[in-house]
């Protein structure tokens, strides 16, 4: 769980372009969206895609969105548990 | 002193029919132009459903006159343009200031879009062709040069808002001297390109829209093209045939909210709306009829609703949103929707918010339903809101 | 209409307080590419995260141009571009392909609408106001100086931001080189006039103008007109647009102290210029400016920084002090692959 969050912040600081935030910055329990790190609902369909590329794992309901995304916890709670087996 | 701008001339290609009596026919019979795509080459073909005009583009080219090879947008231009020039009665534009005022967002990207399969495996690969008309303005100009229209060529690209920024900008051109007639309004046709797009906003339906229903799901995209013809006061006397209605009003305000959302109170939809009553010298009460941006998305709907709510507290118009009939043409919306509120202050009409079922809760008012005419519509709104905060709104009245 | 303020990021020093004339850079090869400044100290990073080049280059220049006029917020805001946000367009377009239209994301799609630059400035600035964008090739510019004058003539604003931007990638570089826009050997912006051959170099940039109705008492210049006509059927042709401008602009030719052209190099673009510096313009001193910043739809945007930097100067530096006259009246003229002409006229405060 714990290098599944390391491995998210690097993703999410990539993906989303966070020139300037290092892993370390980006607290695992932290808000990502409003004030804490300032994400916005663009972000948010950025973290879909990310999910879906990387972690494989698909929301197909974007109303999930904000529960899920709420922090890198709740965002590596939800990949783990669906999480599609390997073949 | 506010020189009035008249209308001369309409015409439309949309996907309820090829000509404005086949769009106003579909209006009338509450028959909409939803559809599983048909001709769009995408991957996404069986799920998303679209507005697209029922023409392939052979079919297209033959009616337009363009060769096949020509992006789908400036086919759909060149034919809902030659009807509203052809609708005046105007034989000849020697001798007068004319202008054509074309709005798009999508260029040619039918086309281009085709070039990069090639080019992107081999930069020296894909047909030329295919691209030499990519950008918006080169569409405006395959379509100036078919009209004969050299005198003042414009393009205006602003999202959704376009082509109703472009009836805008035409009518100023008029109203300040510079023009005598101007056909204004814009088109786009349907890409895979767009298609994408707005499916990673993930605001697409995946069944037909149901726009300011409760339960509406997002939009779905359609595809067109739509322009009405302006003319001075002085000028329009010297026409044959009765003229549609005048431009009354318009605005152009942007709600510098977000890139792609609406504010929530829908700043920028009330201040466009705002601007055009003050423009027309008009009351809210003074509206019959609000053709509304009604895309179906959450948002969008939400906040335009927002807006009505306040601007017409106490008089709330008959209203509806055509895009059930039409899906959302983007840069072609202000233009299709201008010549469906043209034509119906002309003759009386009010168009339904088709598969309309659930009202939106907390707004004091619910679209029509029927198709209706009335003894008299004297004033209609029409909204235009698109990415970028781009809100225009226009009105038209009876002369 | 007074040019209060001027911002311009080109590929010359343009931006901000620059040696530019002192020090014209020289470019070998078919482009010329803009110095970008450092946008950290301009746009705060949290929003630049998502912009790409040319977003960022039209925001700088906007806001660097609101800076300069002690402006928060103006009454409009208009851009014109031709390509508008290419590079999005290519990353969407080529994502779209190599992915078979699954997986992908938002960012590059929603910024490669034309209407971007306008719409973030509007953003940043929280400007409700007018906002307009052009895309109608070599005409961008000119259409929308045309929509800033009647705003400003009309009393709905008494001032309005305006640009003209365009950018260069490396996929429209090859596009546009496989059709023949380019210079296929090397050569320098500096040389191009003396080596006409086939092809120009290409160019970019972003210029931002802050124009107003009223005179400030510190004003660039004064936009006396602006004109643009599409495809003029001959040189004929041109020549009386140029002589029926400048009559509405009451303005003999003796009294033109500076010509700016778009000449480009190319042989079959720059025969009307060769032609009216023979006839029409025989004494004014002229400066090629595309030596400068290269060839570009909406390069008639740095004409007009380059043309109101000259009257705010006084006299044409690229003169020789002994033969420098007070500059009184600029006119620019500038055609874009022979489709969209256009004219302006600047004149002192």
């Amino acid at each position: 769980m714990d290098k599944l969050m390391a491995d998210l912040k690097e993703q999410i600081i990539e993906q989303l372009n966070l020139q300037d935030v290092k892993p370390e910055d980006i607290g695992d329990d932290q808000a990502l969206f409003g004030d804490g790190l300032g994400l916005d609902s663009i972000d948010a369909l950025e973290l879909i895609v990310l999910l879906q590329q990387k972690y494989k794992v698909k929301l197909s309901n974007a109303e999930d969105g904000p529960k899920i995304f709420r922090s890198v916890r709740t965002i590596a709670e939800f990949i783990e548990s669906n999480k599609i087996p390997n073949a | 002193m506010d020189q009035p701008v008249l209308i001369a001339g309409v015409g439309v290609i949309s996907a309820i029919g090829n000509t404005v009596a086949q769009n106003l026919l579909s209006l009338e019979q509450e028959k909409t132009g939803i559809a599983p795509i048909q001709y769009l080459d995408t991957e996404h073909r069986d799920e998303f459903p679209v507005g697209e005009v029922k023409l392939s583009n052979d079919e297209l080219a033959e009616l337009s006159g363009f060769k096949p090879c020509i992006s789908r947008t400036a086919m759909l231009s060149l034919i809902a343009a030659k009807e509203a020039l052809t609708d005046t009665g105007i034989t000849n534009l020697l001798g007068l200031r004319t202008g054509f005022i074309s709005a798009n967002t999508v260029g040619g990207m039918d086309k281009t879009e085709d070039f990069f399969r090639d080019f992107l495996a081999d930069n020296t690969k894909g047909r030329l062709r295919n691209v030499v008309n990519h950008e918006c303005g080169a569409v405006t100009n395959l379509v100036a040069d078919q009209l004969g229209i050299r005198h003042h060529v414009s393009t205006i690209s602003t999202a959704c808002s376009s082509s109703a920024n472009a009836i805008m900008y035409g009518a100023r051109l008029i109203k300040n001297n510079m023009l005598d007639v101007v056909i204004a309004g814009g088109t786009d046709a349907l890409t895979r390109f767009t298609l994408n797009g707005f499916n990673t906003l993930m605001i697409l339906d995946k069944q037909p829209c149901q726009p300011f229903d409760a339960n509406r799901r997002g939009l779905n995209l359609g595809e067109g093209a739509g322009y009405v013809v302006l003319v001075s006061k002085r000028f329009a006397s010297s026409l044959k045939k009765e003229l549609c209605c005048t431009l009354s009003g318009y605005h152009n305000a942007n709600d510098a909210y977000h890139q792609t959302a609406s504010s929530p109170e829908g700043t920028g939809s009330l201040l466009a709306m705002k601007g055009a009553l003050q423009k027309a010298g008009l009351q809210s009460s003074d509206i019959d009829y609000i053709n509304l941006h009604g895309t179906g998305t959450q948002n969008n709907d939400s906040s335009e609703g927002a807006a009505i709510s306040r601007l017409f507290t106490g008089h709330y118009p008959k209203m509806s949103s055509t895009k059930a009939f039409t899906g959302h043409t983007l840069g072609a919306s202000g233009g299709i929707e201008a010549v469906f509120s043209a034509l119906a202050v002309q003759r009386g009409l009010v168009y339904p918010n088709l598969r309309f079922e659930t009202p939106m809760e907390g707004l004091p008012f619910t679209p029509e339903t029927r198709f209706s005419k009335q003894p008299e519509i004297k004033h209609v709104l029409s909204n235009s809101f698109g990415f970028g905060g781009n809100c225009s709104s226009l009105i038209f009245s009876k002369p | 209409m007074y040019i209060r303020a001027a911002s311009n990021i080109s590929p010359q020093n343009t931006f901000g307080n620059q040696p530019f004339l002192s020090e014209l850079i020289e470019y070998n090869g078919d482009r010329l590419t803009c110095i970008e400044p450092d946008y950290k100290t301009l746009i705060d990073p949290k929003l630049t995260r998502r912009m790409s080049r040319i977003i960022k280059m039209g925001v700088a220049a906007g806001m660097d141009c609101l800076h300069q006029a002690g402006i928060n917020a103006p009454d409009a805001i208009i851009t014109g571009t031709a390509y508008g946000c290419l590079e999005d367009t290519n990353t969407f377009l080529s994502k779209m392909v190599q992915q078979n239209e699954e997986a992908l994301a938002p960012t590059a799609f929603i910024q490669s609408t034309h209407n971007t630059i306008s719409a973030q400035i509007a953003l940043l600035l929280q400007c409700h106001r007018y906002n307009n964008t052009f895309v109608n090739g070599g005409a961008s510019f000119e259409n929308g100086l045309l929509d800033a004058m009647m705003l400003l003539y009309e009393g709905e604003a008494s001032n309005v931001l305006i640009g003209g931007i365009d950018e260069i990638t490396i996929n429209s570089h090859a596009i546009l080189k496989r059709m023949g826009l380019y210079r296929r050997k090397p050569v320098s912006n500096f040389e191009l006039f003396n080596t006409p051959g086939k092809g120009t170099m290409a160019g970019e940039g972003s210029a931002f103008f802050l124009l107003s109705r009223e005179a400030s008492g510190n004003d660039w210049a004064k936009i006396d007109g602006v004109s643009s006509f599409y495809k003029p059927r001959n040189v004929a042709e041109i020549q009386q647009h140029i002589r029926t401008f400048l009559l509405t602009q009451n303005t003999d030719i003796n009294e033109i102290g500076l010509l700016l052209t778009g000449s480009n190099g190319d042989l079959k673009n720059v025969a009307v210029y060769e032609q009216l510096l023979q006839y029409d313009f025989d004494n004014v001193p002229v400066i090629n400016y595309k030596a400068l910043c290269g060839e570009y739809p909406t390069s008639s945007a740095f004409a007009m920084w380059l043309a109101a930097h000259e009257i705010k100067n006084g006299v044409c530096s690229f003169v020789s002090s002994r033969n420098q006259i007070p500059l009184k009246k600029v006119l620019i003229y500038n055609h874009y692959q022979n489709i969209h002409h256009s004219l302006i006229l600047l004149s002192a405060c």
